[in-house]
């Protein structure tokens, strides 16, 4: 063992040039793959995020054509009890329209337990003028809804619903909840506005609910379901099937370019070792003459392998998280933000480095075979 | 004096493409200590017997013991052992490793064996070249010798483990007759002082002739066993 890695490292070291070739070879096999397989993940959490960060991950709705949920109070405490769910917020959405002098917008009406709900919609840092409903009376609009009605805070609009009921409400507050629909469609009020305007007196229209881990909505969703048959329980997972599908496509596309790039990593490697076992056949057969045996002369090549390997896997973690740095430093947007967050999975980086060092170690396996197999006597022939 | 190496009716056919008898029914031994040569013209199958003694190649028949012990039966892994402790090969080109120093290329034998170079080690190295007159270059790059010295630190190599054989063929092959003189002087000096047995192949008469024995093959017979 000792014996070889010896030999070993000093026909690395002798080949200087042509060590320092492989080890980049592998470097920057790995750095790629570092690179890639981070700026995926990044696009993956931040799309993931942007789509569901801020909304609920599974909805409890009433049955069909019972107007509500009445017993909210002791659902939620059930919710709250399962494990993984993070946040639990009730609301009353009602679909109404909004008076202006001379025409009438569609709206959806949302009675939100306004503290819990913050932690869902981080409605605190949605709102962008103004402040949130502190009464009954009071309502948050979206800001292109605020433009299409050019009105400002204070001002006083009258919501009608379906039944012919009109109200007065004072705008307290604009959002921006980024979605375009969101913001011309949603009024937010406090449940107590809501429940008042449309008589639901004691009963909310949905449970929402966010979950720590985001892809486990559906598990969740199904817990519900089988102890609560009479609501109708919705996850985000099954409403976003196509994104989904998207982020599966791009994980195998991106796992696809990671094996590529070590098939050719290993190709490289397994080529120059193959080199260098006929570069090295005359030291290699007088070693056998010596007595080394095949075992030992096999493990010469196994060993230069294994070293590249660590040699480069450890160059190559060094260039992915440098080209990962210098990507978030220098591929910014105009407010300095970088255009996508990369995601540094530790974990994620330290496999690459092991799987290039095995997939070092498997190009040195046929080098390390035709070592074996030579025969001192044709090297000492032909010498 | 006993007999360190024997050979019964050893035949060797070469089977690849056209099937060449090379070895016909050689018997031969060879008694510990003793300095042997072996002449004959190329083709004479001279090299084939010495590859055969030294467990390098097998023969197609016949028996082979070395101190005793049957060589022709042996795995690969006995032989490679048997080779590291019991023979010493001197090649006519040196094959020494340019990675490594004189002094390092010299210990190779000892440490393919052994996990750790003992002191005792590498002063039997140092003596070793002290006695083939490398003093002055133990610590530079093997590289970078004479090829005299080149030969030379071969054969303090061969001697590392103390071998009761030197198999040697055409070690001054490639080197002027000043020092191939000088090269003989120092095998004789170590068969006489370690009492090393030595098999060494030429085709020069003259070297031949400082031999205690002188043994010619001519188309894989013995034509010629002479002991002075």
């Amino acid at each position: 063992m000792g014996f070889s890695l010896k030999i070993a490292f000093r026909f690395l070291k002798s080949n200087i040039g042509q060590t320092i070739l492989i080890a980049f070879g592998i470097a920057i096999g790995v750095s790629v793959q570092i690179f890639i397989g981070s700026l995926i993940q990044g696009l993956q959490k931040d799309l993931v995020e942007k789509t569901v960060g801020s909304s609920a991950h599974v909805t409890i709705l009433p049955e069909k054509n019972t107007g509500g949920i009445s017993d909210y109070s002791s659902k939620v405490s059930e919710v709250l009890k399962v494990d993984g769910v993070k946040y639990v917020s009730t609301s009353v959405d009602k679909n109404a329209f909004l008076k202006s002098t001379n025409d009438s917008y569609p709206i959806l009406m949302r009675g939100l337990n306004l503290n819990k709900a913050n932690e869902i919609y981080k409605l605190d840092s949605r709102i962008i003028e103004g402040n949130k409903p502190s009464n009954d009376n009071e309502i948050l609009i979206g800001t292109d809804l605020q433009k299409e009605l050019e009105c400002k805070i204070g001002d006083i609009y009258q919501i009608v619903t379906p039944e012919g009921i009109k109200k007065d409400f004072v705008i307290s507050g604009i959002f921006d909840f980024k979605v375009a629909a969101l913001n011309k469609l949603w009024i937010i009020a406090n449940s107590n506005a809501v429940q008042q305007l449309f008589n639901l007196d004691g009963k909310v229209t949905s449970i929402e609910i966010q979950v720590n881990d985001v892809f486990a909505a559906d598990s969740i969703a199904t817990v519900f379901e089988q102890s609560n048959n009479n609501l109708v329980v919705q996850n985000w997972k099954a409403q976003n099937a196509q994104l989904l599908s998207g982020l599966t496509g791009q994980s195998i596309s991106s796992i696809m370019i990671q094996v590529f790039v070590m098939i050719s990593v290993v190709l490289g490697i397994a080529s120059v070792l193959a080199i260098s076992v006929s570069q090295k056949s005359k030291q290699i057969g007088i070693l056998k003459a010596m007595g080394i045996n095949n075992t030992k002369a096999s493990l010469v090549f196994l060993f230069q392998g294994i070293m590249l390997g660590i040699l480069g896997a450890t160059l190559g973690i060094a260039f992915g998280l440098g080209l990962a740095w210098s990507f978030t430093k220098f591929a910014v947007t105009a407010d300095g933000l970088p255009v996508i967050a990369l995601y540094i999975d530790m974990n994620f980086i330290l496999l690459s480095g092991i799987v290039a060092v095995m997939a070092s170690s498997i190009a040195s396996i046929i080098p390390a075979i035709n070592s074996s197999k030579l025969d001192p006597m044709e090297v000492i022939r032909n010498g | 004096m006993a007999k360190i190496i024997e050979l019964k009716s050893v035949s060797k056919t070469y089977e690849k493409g056209i099937k060449t008898k090379v070895l016909h029914d050689i018997c031969l031994d060879f008694e510990e200590g003793s300095f042997s040569s072996i002449i004959g013209q190329s083709g004479s199958g001279k090299t084939t017997l010495l590859n055969i003694i030294g467990t390098l190649d097998k023969p197609s028949s016949g028996e082979i013991y070395i101190d005793g012990k049957r060589t022709d039966l042996m795995k690969k892994s006995e032989l490679a052992f048997l080779r590291n402790k019991s023979i010493g090969f001197v090649f006519q080109f040196h094959y020494l490793l340019p990675q490594f120093t004189v002094l390092e290329n010299v210990l190779l034998p000892y440490q393919i064996n052994n996990k750790r170079t003992s002191k005792e080690a590498i002063e039997r190295a140092t003596e070793l070249l002290n006695i083939v007159g490398l003093s002055d270059v133990i610590n530079k790059n093997s590289g970078m010798i004479s090829g005299g010295q080149q030969q030379r630190t071969a054969i303090a190599r061969a001697l590392m483990n103390n071998p009761k054989i030197i198999l040697a063929d055409e070690p001054t092959g490639n080197l002027d007759s000043e020092s191939t003189e000088n090269i003989y002087n120092i095998l004789r000096d170590i068969n006489e002082k370690f009492k090393t047995t030595f098999i060494i192949i030429t085709h020069d008469r003259r070297i031949a002739e400082k031999a205690d024995r002188i043994i010619e093959i001519k188309d894989g017979k013995i034509e010629m066993d002479l002991y002075k």
